[in-house]
């Protein structure tokens, strides 16, 4: 039972870093940045065989590769920026933490502009 | 899954506050700082192999 692995870890966690808040709060702090990671490596390396059944089922709809590839960066991109941002606000700093999220959307942005430019490529096929 | 990295931050976070504590107390404020300061910094020297095994982790799975 892995949730209940990821309860125990998370309690445990809260009630050190509660126990810390009041001396030490950059500890407390760290504290809650490992927890996340923790937990965050634990969950993502299970969702392997996802993404194994997800590229088979793309390869069988004949699925341009790219595009698939570019969900899955979409994707990572989304998680990294939802963490660092989640610590930020922990901490207290939420304009950082919005300033990354500013950046997170730009880097998706980017990264979907060669799916707009094949959509754009389509429908200008079709009118003309 | 090494919880045990939870267990070792907290213990170094109350030993830290317990020296500052008996430091302030003893009129050594400057030593003081200078444990809160050492220990904050091996914490983070902990805590940054972590972080980079999660890039490395999410880069090979998402292929980044």
């Amino acid at each position: 039972m892995d949730i209940l692995k990821i309860v125990g870890i998370g309690i445990i966690a809260t009630i050190l870093a509660v126990i810390l808040r009041e001396e030490k709060p950059e500890i407390a702090l760290q504290i809650s940045i490992v927890t996340g990671l923790i937990i965050f490596v634990f969950v993502i390396t299970k969702l392997n065989s996802v993404l194994a059944v997800l590229k088979y089922f793309a390869s069988k709809t004949n699925i341009d590769l790219i595009y698939f590839t570019t969900i899955l960066k979409v994707i990572a991109i989304a998680y990294i920026t939802e963490f660092g941002a989640q610590v930020c606000k922990d901490a207290g700093e939420s304009s950082i933490a919005s300033k990354i999220e500013f950046g997170g959307k730009v880097l998706i942005m980017i990264m979907a502009i060669p799916i707009l430019a094949a959509l754009m490529d389509v429908i200008t096929q079709l009118i003309v | 899954m090494d919880v045990n990295l939870i267990f070792k931050i907290a213990a170094i976070g109350i030993i830290v506050a317990v020296l500052h504590r008996v430091l302030t107390q003893s009129g050594r404020d400057d030593i003081a700082m200078m444990t809160t300061l050492a220990g904050t910094v091996v914490v983070l020297l902990m805590i940054i192999g972590l972080i980079s095994k999660l890039f490395d982790t999410v880069r090979t799975m998402f292929q980044l």
